[in-house]
Formats: structure tokens, sequence, C-alpha cells
């Protein structure tokens, strides 16, 4: 190993290395104090991974004989993931605390899960990918069934494990339909292959085996059916993590795939995505009317989420996955924000996650309840807060691309969506009063909270200057 | 005076940000300091749009006050004012005060009720600056959030159902403006409104799964700003959300929406339908001249069978607005500079109306017709304003309500009578419901025993009725100032739709 790849691995390396070191602590030294540390540490870690990505010096580098890629692109997503992951991490603590589920196998999966993910999306070769997605994987199906004395908990471990790991086996006979027909398993090879001597039937059929396999991963229609369940019966900082990580990772690496890889054939891929994107839109909408759990009910809004990411990279353009890379960020605040508010959810110390318990939540707390509001009328992409802009720039790039049916479809779903998210505002602000939660939030929690509610107001200004790196990552991916 | 606008748009929402902030409590002191505050953060835009004057050359045509910066992706924060947008800012920040006055007796919630109104004033007096098309779309579309926690929070009993509808309606027709904006962005490159206008959309026909589309791309545009506008407007037949937000709604939720938020619909035919579209809106003239002929006297016959003396004004309001539709089509300037009145009479006089309806609901808790009668005995200052209120709604001459239907059926007639005369029937129409109404509220014998006791106008209520009584009397006898604003400006759009129109 070179110098260069040492320098090019730095975060993966730190993150392999603090996971052993966490092992070793949390396997000699059993107490609750250092646990504690653990997680503070892990926090940390992930935070300081970010910040050597973000003062990486080069703008695009390959390592480990060219299987590895480290470009502003996969920069992007990364320090995206372990922003995200720390911040979920650090609010996951007060709940696991509560529930007895503070053990410090938590952090340590999900640190090997952070892991898988960033090499996932810097994976230049499908092999590499495949590791990358199981790593990430296996921690996943262990973390959802955590509460292991819960029979629901267990039961979102089980169905999570074995529809992955179907989808994982339709992504690997992709792969190997893909290798069998052009003979590498390199992004960089296949591609020029396609260029210069055109593609093979079996080409197509491999990549749409992968785009079922990420679909799942991504819970894009119709693979979603394992979302509403795990989300349901995973322990809530579990299914926020669901909720927010592994999309970004799914969606980085969906992108990384048909952009590095089949970007010369966007045609041929193009329809599925839409077809997908379509599904996605409209189940997520109108599927989550009709839930009375408000964890079910974010797993239909992440459905359909989905399908507007979707729509963002069917339009196949460096302006689609500029707003793909926008819509994605602001996804993340807003969903952290959602779940940072049901994470706190309760009644005399029991976890609520009822939507009728919100009734007239107003009356309990002013401040959440605005916070809340904010959050959901942005999810419901309502101007002039920055979910608007996410969804705005998503449409532009539709259109730019010919695909103006696809966004009036998109509109369309949209005004459904919004909804059930009205309705949730409709009880918080203007419901009948009944039994209340009891409103308590940690004051880190609340921070949280206000930060992300804030920040989609703030968003109007300048979307955080998000503009011109999602622009650059773009714009990486596609040369 | 470089951010005389910005100053004007962004005071209101400044005051709520303070509101919310920094006021704390729920006692009747801290909600009269919240009352206190809001006021004050009303009437500073008024004053504002006052200083508006020296620097606004009612002789130029275009753009004045012009401010510009960067906004994301190329748009650009461009806010600046004509004679169309100035009458409009101008009825937006008198009503504000007087809705806020009208609201002291609320005791739920104050705090919020106020920051909502507040951030509300922002976002209509930002539609009606903004010169980027973008923008433009966020602040009308986010004037749905505080207008549906209003229903909701402080309305009626079906509120709920009121809001929804309001909101899921208005959305959706909102929703097919924004692909219009995209496209248009797509196609011109620009977001600018100055620029768009002299943009040519092209008009050539298409076909479309078989059918000829006559005016090709311009149609479609056209019909996506429609279905926003008309939502918005109301045009009879997308109006059924009104009647249900109007009753809903608390009195100061009813003024905002008929006084102004109904005029966004109108402004905006005038800002992008007319100059943008011009080809798509001859070809479109006929068909929005018979739904307004239909709405003014559909919704008249409908008005005059209501027992909520609310949803009453709620369709004569929709009528009213056909008056106005019909002065924007027919294009040219006494029916558009008409049409400008009317939406500025229509504003004092509605807000008005139900101002008054909110008195008696105040003290009595019921809108139903029924129940009055003989008011005339028992309130007799009360019943002196809502007669001379329901006269200028009827249109009757010494009022602004004259003069705006007047010149609309004045421009009208050149471009077709038998419209003109259908729509002469609907003042006619409005006249037997306006009469009928205040016959069975006003007139008459006391028959409701449960109404002695009834206490006629306070202070309060006088004080802001008088002013609205004060304007509707001005304008009636001196329209020009409001005429004189807007006629360059009308000029100019309507030179500009005869160059275009091929």
């Amino acid at each position: 190993m070179k110098t260069i790849d040492i320098l090019t691995l730095g975060p993966e390396i730190l993150l392999i290395i603090y996971s052993i070191i966490a092992i070793l602590t949390a396997s000699f030294l059993k107490s609750n104090r250092s646990y504690n540390l653990i997680f503070q540490a892990t926090v940390i870690i992930f935070l300081i991974s970010a910040l050597i990505l973000y003062f990486t010096p080069f703008e695009i580098q390959t390592s480990v004989n060219g299987i590895f890629i480290r470009d502003t692109f996969s920069k992007f997503f990364q320090i995206l993931i372990l922003l995200s992951v720390s911040c979920l991490l650090f609010m996951s603590k007060h709940y696991l605390q509560k529930n007895n589920l503070f053990k410090p196998e938590y952090p340590i999966l999900i640190i090997f899960s952070t892991l898988g993910m960033m090499i996932m999306i810097s994976s230049n070769n499908f092999l590499l990918l495949y590791l990358g997605l199981e790593i990430q994987s296996l921690s996943l199906y262990v973390v959802s069934s955590f509460r292991r004395d819960n029979y629901k908990s267990t039961e979102a471990g089980l169905k999570y494990f074995v529809l992955g790991s179907l989808s994982s086996g339709l992504m690997l006979f992709g792969i190997s339909l893909i290798y069998g027909s052009t003979g590498s398993i390199n992004f960089e090879i296949i591609s020029s292959m396609i260029k210069y001597e055109g593609f093979f039937p079996g080409i197509i059929a491999g990549l749409v085996f992968l785009i079922c396999g990420f679909a799942f991963k991504a819970s894009a229609v119709p693979f979603h059916m394992w979302t509403p369940d795990v989300y349901e019966g995973s322990p809530t900082p579990v299914t926020a993590f669901f909720a927010t990580v592994p999309k970004l990772a799914a969606v980085g690496i969906l992108l990384r795939v048909l952009f590095d890889c089949f970007g010369q054939i966007v045609e041929s891929w193009q329809q599925v995505i839409i077809l997908i994107s379509v599904l996605s839109m409209f189940l997520g909408s109108v599927a989550a009317i009709g839930q009375n759990n408000i964890k079910r009910l974010m797993a239909y809004s992440s459905i359909g989420h989905i399908g507007f990411v979707l729509m963002g990279i069917a339009s196949g353009t460096d302006k689609g996955i500029s707003a793909v890379l926008i819509y994605m960020v602001l996804y993340i605040i807003m969903n952290i924000g959602v779940f940072v508010f049901i994470v706190n959810m309760e009644r005399n110390g029991v976890a609520v996650t009822t939507i009728d318990s919100l009734n007239m939540y107003n009356n309990v707390s002013k401040s959440q309840t605005l916070f809340l509001t904010i959050l959901l009328f942005s999810l419901a992409g309502i101007p002039p807060l920055a979910g608007f802009f996410g969804k705005f720039f998503i449409f532009n790039a539709a259109i730019n691309a010919g695909l103006s049916w696809l966004a009036v479809m998109g509109g369309i779903a949209s005004v459904i969506a919004a909804f059930y998210y009205l309705r949730i505002v409709y009880l918080m602000y203007f419901g009948v009063s009944s039994d209340p939660l009891s409103g308590k939030m940690p004051t880190a929690h609340w921070i949280i909270l206000s930060g992300s509610a804030l920040l989609m107001l703030i968003g109007i200004i300048n979307l955080y200057g998000l503009e011109k790196p999602s622009f650059l990552a773009a714009t990486s991916l596609i040369n | 005076m470089d951010y005389l606008l910005s100053l004007i748009i962004f005071f209101p929402s400044f005051g709520a940000l303070i509101l919310g902030i920094f006021l704390r409590g729920e006692n009747l002191e801290s909600n009269n300091n919240a009352k206190l505050l809001t006021l004050v953060s009303t009437i500073a835009p008024l004053i504002f749009s006052i200083f508006i004057f020296p620097n606004f050359n009612s002789n130029v045509t275009g753009f004045q006050l012009v401010e510009e910066y960067q906004w994301l992706m190329g748009l650009t924060y461009k806010v600046g004012i004509d004679g169309i947008s100035l009458p409009l800012i101008l009825l937006t920040t008198i009503t504000m005060p007087i809705v806020i006055i009208s609201s002291w007796k609320i005791e739920k919630n104050v705090k919020e009720y106020m920051i909502c109104f507040l951030i509300l004033e922002t976002l209509i007096l930002g539609v009606f600056c903004s010169l980027d098309l973008v923008l433009f779309y966020l602040f009308f579309e986010s004037g749905l959030i505080p207008m549906f926690l209003i229903i909701g929070i402080w309305g009626g009993n079906n509120r709920v159902y009121a809001a929804f509808k309001f909101f899921l309606y208005t959305l959706l027709g909102s929703i097919l403006m924004l692909f219009a904006v995209i496209y248009m962005w797509t196609v011109s490159g620009t977001t600018d409104i100055t620029k768009l206008m002299f943009f040519d959309f092209n008009s050539s026909d298409f076909e479309l799964l078989g059918f000829n589309i006559s005016g090709g791309i311009q149609s479609i545009l056209w019909m996506a700003f429609f279905a926003s506008f008309a939502v918005k407007l109301p045009m009879w037949p997308f109006h059924t959300w009104l009647p249900d937000a109007h009753v809903q709604a608390p009195t100061g939720g009813s003024v905002v929406l008929a006084a102004i938020l109904l005029k966004m619909g109108g402004y905006g035919f005038l800002r992008f339908s007319l100059p943008m579209f011009p080809d798509a809106s001859l070809i479109f003239q006929n068909f929005i001249f018979s739904i307004s002929v239909i709405a003014i006297i559909y919704t008249s016959l409908v008005a005059l069978m209501q027992k909520d003396i609310k949803k009453l004004i709620a369709y004569s309001s929709v009528a009213h607005m056909g008056f106005v539709t019909l002065g924007i089509f027919s294009m040219n300037q006494q029916s558009i500079d008409g049409a400008i009145f009317q939406m500025i009479s229509h504003g004092i006089i509605s807000a008005a109306l139900f101002l008054l309806v909110g008195v008696i609901y105040d003290r009595m808790h019921t809108r139903d017709i029924d129940f009055y009668g003989g008011l005339v005995s028992l309130m007799p200052k009360y019943a002196l304003f809502f007669i001379f209120f329901t006269m200028a709604n009827v249109g009757l001459p010494g009022t602004s309500g004259f003069v705006g239907e007047f010149l609309v059926l004045l421009g009208t007639f050149q471009v077709s009578k038998l419209v003109t005369i259908s729509a002469s029937l609907g003042i006619v129409l409005s006249a037997c419901y306006g009469l009928w109404l205040s016959r069975r509220i006003i007139f008459g014998n006391v028959t409701n025993n449960r109404l002695f006791g009834i206490t006629d106008l306070n202070r309060i209520e006088k004080l802001y009725l008088i002013p609205l009584i004060v304007l509707t009397l001005f304008l009636g006898i001196l329209p020009y100032p409001v005429l004189e604003i807007t006629s360059n400006s009308v000029d100019l759009l309507v030179s500009h739709l005869t160059q275009n129109l091929k």
C-alpha cells in the first residue's frame, strides 16, 4: 500500500481502527462510564472524519488499484452521511438509556454500517460496492432488532434480513450478468466498453436487476414492502437512522452506478427509473393518508420523497443530479428534525407513536408544535420553506430534460401528500384535546429540532450555499 | 429611499419576529402588548407606503422603486411597482390595521393570531411588489400557510373541512402554475417579469392527441396560470371553497380573504396572462366572458337564497369578481381601469360588510338571517352603516362600487354588447339580494325576543368603520386619484397588447 493510498483512505482507516478500539474497550471495561465514553467518542470520530474529508486537498483520486475512488461527489455524500450519523447517534442516547438499550454494541454497529456506506459510495468496482453494501446491511439487520425482548422489533429485524438478502441476491445476479457480458467489474472499463463496442442485452438485464436491488435499499415502489413494518418495529432512533442515512447511501450509489458506469446509455435505464419514480410518488402519497402510526406515516413519506429523488435521477442531466443532491440534504435535515420529535413522544414514560396522541399538542408545548409545523410544511413542499426549493429544482431539472408530464405527476402527488402532513398540523393546532403527551424534551434535542426548523426558514435566502458544491459534485460524476 | 419597498414588505414580519421571540406569557397584559405591537407593525407600513408617493411618478410608464439582488440559481430578488400594483399595495396597508383593530376582542392564542396576520401581510405585499416570476410564486403560495392556520385555529365549527378545502384547492391550482413558471424559465432563460413581458412565447398551433391546440404553447401556459388565478379569484365554477372558507374563518380572516387575497388572482391576470400570453388571452376571451357572466348571474341568484349572512356576502364577492375578469379580458383602457378600480372598491366594501357581520356575530353568536330583524330600532347607528355599505355593494352612484362597475361595463360594451347587457342584469340582481338582506335584517319589527338588549356600535367599531365609509365616498365622488395612478400603466399594457396581437 502506497502513501497516497493511506492519504486517500484516511477516514475509512480511522473508522476501522477506532471500531477495533471501541470493541476492545467495550469488552474489557464493562461499566456505564466506558459505554458513555464510547458513545461520545464515536460522535467525535464521525465529526473528525467529516472534517478530514472536507479538507482533503485533491479533487479526484483513485486508490487500491483503482477500485476505490474519492471524488467531489463521494466527498459530498460521505460528509453528509458522517454529519447526519453523528447527529442521529447523539440524539439516540437519551432514548436508549431510558429503554435499557444503552449498550456499546449500538455505536459499534453504527460505525460498521457507516463504514460500509462510505466504502459503497467510493467504490469504483462492483465487488467493492457489494462488500460495502453487505457491511452496511448486516449491521442494520442487527440494529433493527436491537430491542430483542420486543416482538415487533424482532419481526422487523427478521423481515429486513430476509427481504434484504433477497435484494442482495438480485443485485449479485445483476452484477454477474454484467460481468458476463463485459468481462469486467470496473466501472470505468465497463463504461468505455459500452462507449466503444455498444452494449449487449446482458448488460440491460443486469442493469435491471441492479436497479431492483438499489430500489430495495432506497425503499422505492415496488420494493418498498419492508419499509413500514421495519420503521414501525425498530426502536425509534433506529427508525430515524433508517429514514435518513441508508437512503443517502442508496441514492449515492445509484447515482454512481447509473452515471459513472452506465452514463452512456441513459435512455435504456431512464424508463425503469421513471416508472419506479411515479409509483413511489403516488404510493407514498396515497398510502400514508390512512396511517395512524407516525412512524409508518414517515415510512410512506420517505417512499414518496424517494420518488421525487428518482425523478431528478431520471432527468439524466447534471442539473438533475445537483437537484437530487440538494433534495437529499434538505430531506435529511427535515427528517432528523421530525424524528428528534418522534423520539421524545411519550406519555407517562411510555413511548407513544400514534398520531392521535398529538391532539392539541399546542397546549403542551408551543415551541415544539411550531417547529414541527414548519418541518411538516417543508416536507410537504409548501413555499417559502426550503423543502419547496428541493422540489422546485427537481421539477426544473425534469422539465428541462423534457419530462414535463413526469413533473406534473409529481405535482399532483405532492398535493395529495400535503394532505397527511397537514393532518398532523391540524391535530396539533385544532384537534380535540385528549390525554396529552408529556411534551418533555432534553435541551439538546430541542436545539436539534429548532435548528432544523430554522434551517428550513434560512434556506430561503441562499440554501446554505449548497448550490455550488452540489453542482461541482454533479459535474465530477458526469465527467 | 432605495429600500422603501423591502421595508414595507418586511416590516410586518419583523414585528412578527419580535412578537414571537420576546413576548412571553398568556395574561391580559401580554395579550394587550401583542395587539399594540401588531398595530404598530401594521400602521408603520401604511405610513411608509405614503412615502411612496413622493418617489412615484405616475407619468412614468414601467416599474419604479426597483430593487434587485442576486438569489439562488440565477433567480433574482427583484421588487418594484407600477400603476397597477400601487393601488393594491395601498389597499393592503390600509386594510391590515383595520383588521387588527377589529380583532381586538380575540382572546384565544392572541400572539399566534397576530403573528399569522403579520406574516400574511408581508406575503401579500410581496405578491404585489415582486418582479421575479419565482419570487412571485413564492409569495403567492406562501400565503396558504398563515391562512390555513387562521381558518383552522380561530375558525367556526366546521373549520377543519374549510381549512383543508381552502388549502388543497388552492395548492392544486397553483402547482400547475409552478410548472408553467419553470417552463417559461426554461424557454426564455429569464425569470424577470419585465423581460418576460416582451418575450414572445410561441403561439403557433400544434396537435396534441389529435386535438388542434390553437394558440399553441401560449394557450397551455395561459391555462396553467388560469388554473391558479381562477381558483384564487375565485371564478365560477372554481369558487366552491370560498363560501366555506369565509363562513368558517374568523372575522379578521374573512376580511383579509375578501379584501386582499382575492385580488391576487385579478392582479395575476393583469401582470401575467395579458402581457405575456396576448394571443392566448384573445383566444380565451369568449370563454372568460361566458364564465364571468355565468358567475355574475348565477352566484347572485345563489346569494339571494342564502340563510347565512357571511355566505351571502361571499357569493356576492364571487359575482363582483366576475366584473373584474370581465373588465380585464375586455382589454381596453376603460375596462381595465374599471377592473382595477372594482378590485379596490370591492376590497373596501366587502371588508366593511364582513366587519359589520362580525359586529352582530360577536353579540349574538349567530349569522342566521332569520334570527335577526328590526335591528334599526335597536341599533340605529349600525343600521346606518349597514345600509350604506349594502348600497355601496349594490353599486349606487356616489359610492366607489358604482365607478368600477360602470367603467367595466363601458369598456365591455365596446367589445360585446350581449355580454354587457347580461352582466348588467347582475347589477339588478345584486340590488335584489342587497335590499332583501337589509329588509330582513335591519327593517321590519323585532321578531326575536333574544335581540332585545343588543348594544349599538361601540367606539372601537366606529373607529374602524368610519375610515372605510370615508374611502368609499371619496372614491365614489372623486375616482381620479386612483385612475390617475393606474391610467399610464394600463395604457402601456393596452398598447402592448394591441402591438402583440397578430
